[in-house]
């Protein structure tokens, strides 16, 4: 027991804590721990879940037996072009939302209607990616002759260009396309954790540096950003789980074009167009591999907060 | 020049760049809302920012520059080339009109209702469950305690797509395909992890005085739950609140697999008017619209609690 004994109300014996967890305990246990536990399991059978992968190997063909599904999951082309195009997200998506994030926080932390400015950003927060998707999907609206109605090619034929097919240009413009309207979502998020952060920083640091002749690029970059840095690093993490799992922007916006897939539209097509559970669950699966090194990471976060409480 | 002059002199790109990049952000917004607005003829002849120029074309000066047909339409799911009420309300209407109505299963008015009735029970059910559990969590001591809840926080980061399948299997097979009670549940058991995580960590720092003098004037873990933790835990409550229904009512993959069109729900609705239907764009913006005003609305009366819920640690799986 610690130094402290535990409050007699704590000591009710098990009946009581029981009935107090046995509603969540039930829930979790059977729509998140068997599921997951399930799926690892069909990840290593055929497209009905019925047999083992294996007797979905051809003679003659490259041949990982039970690993059958992850062979195509790592090695198809569709498959790697869904893996490409989510690193591609992580890159920009990550990096424009923290960037983006700090800078605002930073700037807006200088005048009077900083929370009106926060406000704003963070207001995409509120609304769905599908919404979303229809205010951008107008954004990046392309007729191939005419008056434009879509705003970025009446500039773009304003200045007497051609108008560009944002959303079906591939392999990159596309998902660029696609990759703005997630920082234009999730920047807020970002801004709202680091302002908090930057306000957390005591003043007399920051005057110190400045009385010893620090400019303020310096004392941003020597004193601000080093000591939020454990922030910024939950914020990267935090973000890079959501974008590994980006589903819905795609869905809507992407129109079902194979160039600007990943993994989570992947897994979506192979089980409820393709039929494929095998190879779906075999995909969440990989995405759950990428996500748990992160996992691991909040874990230890969580623990370190307990141990300072 | 006198410094206070200098100070606001050197302030003015600080102030061009913020209100440049705020312009920026609402831009696609503000177009979607006056698109909406606009008739549908203008919405595909001019862009939406000419909405307050002078028209060029004479056709269309005697037609409204606003309207609200748009809305009238994508809620009652008229799909047609007229007016709702020229078309489907007069003596004979169009064929067109066959299937359309507030109640229309291809309406945004009927899937605002849907879901409302899918994001309230979604939002009440695990916020429940999740402070009956962070009560114990805290302030109950039970053999496993520490361990049980490590593993909880743990599955915080197992992603919605492990659990899809499964449950869906289990569905079909018990008839939940297609149900409210399916998703409820769904929706309830992928948020707990996150909520038990919130709520034990608000519950778990309240002053144990309060806790142990409830005790010795004889209260029992119920009164102390009912009377003591959840009135303190309020902010913490509403933080998750506000987060668990934005969730669902924003949520199209849990819809998409578990409701599909026999129940369409908003994001439903919009999605696959999208993707399968190639409805206009004047359809489009007010169903975008119709869908935002709820969050929209939740987001400016109770911004200060979606603010602490973001920093009490979204990692939300």
């Amino acid at each position: 027991m610690n130094k402290e004994r535990a409050p007699k109300i704590m000591q009710q014996g098990l009946l009581m804590p029981l009935l107090f967890i046995i509603p969540a305990l039930l829930i979790l246990t059977f729509f998140v721990v068997y599921p997951t536990i399930n799926t690892i399991g069909l990840s290593f059978k055929d497209a009905k879940g019925e047999q083992s992968a294996a007797v979905m190997c051809q003679e003659g063909q490259p041949c990982w037996g039970p690993f059958e599904n992850y062979r195509h999951v790592l090695t198809d082309e569709v498959m790697l072009l869904a893996f490409r195009n989510n690193a591609l997200w992580i890159i920009l998506m990550v990096t424009g939302t923290t960037g983006l994030g700090l800078l605002i926080a930073v700037l807006v932390d200088r005048v009077k209607y900083e929370p009106l400015a926060k406000a704003v950003i963070f207001l995409p927060m509120a609304i769905s990616f599908v919404g979303a998707g229809i205010i951008w999907g107008f954004v990046y609206d392309y007729k191939s002759y005419g008056s434009q109605i879509g705003i970025l090619n009446a500039i773009v034929t304003g200045l007497g260009g051609k108008p560009i097919p944002w959303l079906t240009r591939g392999p990159w413009l596309n998902n660029i396309c696609l990759i703005i309207v997630g920082v234009w979502m999730w920047t807020g998020f970002c801004m709202t954790i680091l302002s908090a952060a930057l306000k957390g920083v005591p003043t007399e640091v920051l005057e110190a540096a400045r009385v010893d002749g620090a400019n303020e690029w310096t004392v941003f970059w020597k004193v601000t950003v080093p000591m939020i840095m454990p922030t910024i690093t939950v914020v990267i993490t935090t973000m890079v789980v959501n974008v590994l799992k980006i589903f819905d922007i795609v869905y809507v916006m992407g129109g079902g074009q194979p160039g600007v897939q990943v993994i989570a539209t992947r897994m979506y097509q192979e089980q409820f167009i393709k039929y494929n559970s095998g190879l779906s669950s075999a995909i969440a699966v990989v995405l759950l591999l990428l996500i748990v090194p992160v996992g691991y990471m909040n874990i230890r976060r969580f623990q370190q907060q307990e141990v300072m409480r | 020049m006198s410094d206070k002059a200098k100070r606001i002199l050197g302030s003015i790109p600080l102030h061009v760049v913020i209100i440049g990049l705020c312009i920026l952000w609402l831009l696609p917004t503000f177009g979607l809302l006056i698109t909406s607005l606009r008739p549908f003829q203008d919405i595909n002849e001019t862009g939406w920012w000419t909405a307050f120029l002078s028209r060029r074309d004479p056709e269309a000066a005697d037609r409204p520059r606003f309207t609200l047909n748009n809305y009238v339409a994508a809620l009652v799911g008229y799909r047609g080339r007229k007016t709702y009420a020229e078309a489907c309300l007069g003596e004979n209407p169009d064929p067109d009109c066959a299937g359309t109505g507030l109640m229309s299963p291809q309406g945004m008015g009927r899937a605002f209702i849907n879901s409302l009735l899918v994001t309230i029970p979604a939002t009440i059910l695990p916020v429940l469950f999740a402070a009956f559990a962070a009560y114990a969590f805290s302030w109950l001591e039970f053999r496993g305690r520490q361990l049980l809840f490590a593993i909880l926080v743990g599955l915080q980061v197992v992603p919605l797509q492990m659990t899809l399948i499964p449950i869906y299997r289990v569905y079909t097979k018990f008839g939940l395909n297609g149900t409210f009670l399916g998703v409820w549940l769904f929706h309830t058991g992928f948020g707990l992890p996150y909520a038990i995580y919130l709520l034990r960590n608000f519950i778990g720092s309240l002053p144990r005085d309060v806790f142990e003098s409830a005790y010795l004037d004889g209260a029992s873990p119920w009164t102390a739950f009912f009377r003591l933790a959840l009135p303190l835990a309020t902010p913490a409550i509403a933080s998750l609140t506000i987060f668990q229904f934005l969730w669902v009512w924003n949520d199209l993959l849990v819809a998409l697999v578990f409701l599909g069109g026999t129940t369409p729900v908003l994001t439903y609705q919009i999605s696959n008017m999208v993707t399968s239907l190639g409805a206009g764009w004047h359809l489009l913006t007010a169903a975008a619209f119709i869908s935002m005003v709820v969050p929209l609305i939740v987001f400016f009366s109770m911004q200060r609690f979606f603010v602490r819920g973001i920093l009490a640690g979204s990692v939300k799986g």
